[in-house]
């Protein structure tokens, strides 16, 4: 998987899935629902935002309901991973089904807003070129990386079903 | 070294002996939970897209309750298309417009101990009351459930709380869950909540469903509670045949817990959370000047019968305070049945509640109730994330229902131990 590069956008602890896909636009579209992707916590966030640019957050990303609206809503914004101290779980599981990369960075709390980041999900080494510094995390699991490869669930199922077919 | 109930059951459903926290399993899916929400509008196009059809149509178990009443054509859509994925792949456990499903599922005795359930929601933990490891999964990942009937798990580690003593009246399982969200955060990734000790095997299931509800607001991998004569009894209610070995499926007495905490329900006073955390909470009169516009019954968690006869007898032969709005969402068509029966619904609509049609409703801002700029509400249900009833300047406090509808009668939050005799 390639280096995913970009600006880090900085969260607190305990964003929850409720701010990142407002019940309030559930039934509008996904482009519609995006735009007020975690308005409630940072309003410039989903006009500023870049493909490619990393989430950065504290701990417990994602906490709350199942709705998987919260991170196709940063997938539909080409968020290119998301970076945290810890994740709510169905948060996490989501994110990786999706093809978004979600890796554990207990260093969280050292990046600023705005700073360029480079991450290599597969070995967990994170890079800050302004300042030279990196930091290696644990790279995202072998048994994941399959699925994640394969473009996420889908896909995967995909070459699944077309296997069992043979 | 022995095993952990969650443990046993993970082993059992992946085919092998033993579990250990850290090992990742495959493993086969005993039950599996739709809702509208998440449901067939998420997974039906999937399947078109994957040319393919459902692993087994009578273990999946399909509700209708996130978006009933239809309030708008968009709603009644969803309704539609839930109802007519039903039909094509011949799902007969389809429970349309008759309760919320986690609910549901306990009512028509759907789970058995010692089963591996998964559910397109959250709140599916809340099945772990019957003894049975249920978890909830995004609708992406049920895609997958419902294609080949297995999903991969991380076997969590598990955490063992052990309540002993009686609760004092005026105190309930929802207050363990408010207080255990201070007192363990948010934040319990990769733990699994096991809840035993004298008090919970003193509660109904309905009372322990609070608690395996609210390990949704924990972080944990799931909640439950070993099986005992309630669960079995509950099961028979419900007209169903426990199954033979049922009792048998129970943590070792040597079993390795990554932590193991003991409290006393004597000392519990009723909790409630202030905005925007379920883990914002303290005593009830850390809020008791807080006054309130509306104050709301309902949700999976708090809006069973059991939770309705709680409102009752706070309201019998009182009403609902001036300026104050009391709105009750019974969980169930069958909660909704029983309770116009025994008279409940006659004391609270007495009282000048508001009987609102069951589901979801108000508590995830999809249905009637929900609430203005800067309103303050007091709610039975369990999350007050910021703008998740409504506008995001709403000012959501959990509690339970003893006290809400005390709140309710005062107008103000308000302790309901001054209300019961
Ligand atoms: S009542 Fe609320 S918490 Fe329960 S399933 Fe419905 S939306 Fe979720």
């Amino acid at each position: 998987m390639k280096i995913i590069s970009g600006r880090a956008f900085v969260f607190g602890d305990d964003i929850n899935t409720d701010v990142m896909a407002p019940g309030l636009y559930f039934k509008a579209p996904m482009a519609e629902m995006a735009r007020h992707c975690l308005e409630a916590v940072n309003p410039d966030f989903a006009r500023q935002v870049q493909p490619g640019d990393l989430i950065v957050a504290g701990r417990n990303f994602g906490v709350g309901s199942a709705r998987e609206q919260a991170a196709l809503a940063l997938t539909h914004l080409g968020v290119g991973a998301v970076l945290a101290v810890s994740f709510g779980r169905i948060f996490y599981r989501n994110a990786l089904n999706f093809g978004l990369p979600a890796l554990v960075f207990p260093g969280a709390g050292l990046i600023r807003a705005g700073d360029t980041l480079q991450l290599d999900p597969v070995t967990g080494r994170i890079e800050r070129p302004a300042t030279g510094e990196s930091w290696t995390v644990q790279g995202l699991p072998v048994h994941l990386m399959a699925m994640i490869e394969a473009g996420g669930l889908m896909p995967w199922l995909k070459l699944r079903l077309a296997k069992e077919k043979t | 070294m022995g095993q952990t109930l969650s443990e046993k059951i993970l082993a059992h459903a992946a085919g092998q002996p033993v579990a250990r926290p850290g090992e990742i399993l495959t493993c086969r899916v005993d039950l599996a939970l739709l809702l509208d929400s998440g449901g067939p509008r998420r997974i039906w196009p999937r399947l078109k897209e994957l040319g393919t059809g459902v692993w087994d149509a009578d273990r999946i178990v399909l509700c209708t309750d996130h978006f009933t009443p239809a309030v708008d054509a968009e709603s009644a859509a969803i309704l539609q298309l839930t109802r007519e994925f039903a039909a094509e792949f011949g799902i007969r456990n389809f429970f349309d417009m008759r309760g919320i499903g986690h609910v549901l599922l306990a009512e028509q005795g759907l789970l058995q101990p010692g089963m591996f359930a998964c559910g397109g929601d959250s709140h599916s933990s809340m099945g772990g009351a019957f003894g049975c490891f249920m978890a909830g999964f995004g609708a992406i990942e049920m895609t997958g459930v419902v294609v080949t009937g297995e999903i991969w798990i991380q076997v969590p580690e598990t955490v063992q709380l052990n309540w002993s003593g009686r609760f004092g009246h005026g105190v309930v399982a929802k207050d363990i869950a408010l207080f255990l969200c201070r007192e363990l955060g948010m934040e319990n990734g990769g733990r699994v909540i096991e809840y035993g000790g004298e008090t919970v095997r003193a509660m109904s299931v309905w009372e322990r469903m609070v608690l395996t509800n609210m390990a949704a607001e924990l972080g944990a991998e799931t909640g439950i509670v070993a099986a005992d004569e309630v669960t079995l009894a509950a099961l028979r209610a419900a007209g169903r045949e426990p199954a033979a070995e049922a009792l048998q499926w129970r943590g070792d007495a040597d079993a390795a817990y990554l932590d193991v905490r003991n409290y006393a329900a004597d000392d519990l006073v009723p909790q409630v959370a202030a905005p925007h955390s379920p883990a914002n909470s303290g005593p009830v009169d850390s809020c008791d000047k807080v006054r309130i516009g509306q104050a709301y019954i309902g949700a999976c968690v708090g809006a069973k019968l059991t939770d309705l006869h709680m409102v009752a007898e706070v309201l019998k032969g009182r009403k609902v305070a001036n300026g104050s709005r009391l709105l009750v969402a019974p969980s169930s068509s069958a909660v909704m049945a029983q309770a116009a029966a025994d008279g409940t619904l006659a004391t609270i609509s007495a009282a000048g509640a508001y009987i609102l049609p069951t589901g979801c409703g108000a508590c995830a801002a999809l249905g009637a109730g929900v609430l203005a700029e800067n309103e303050v509400c007091i709610s039975s249900t369990n999350r007050n994330f910021k703008g998740r009833m409504g506008a995001n300047s709403a000012q959501v406090y959990l509690a339970s229902p003893y006290t809400v509808a005390a709140s309710a009668v005062a107008g103000r939050i308000a302790d309901p131990r001054e209300f019961l005799a």
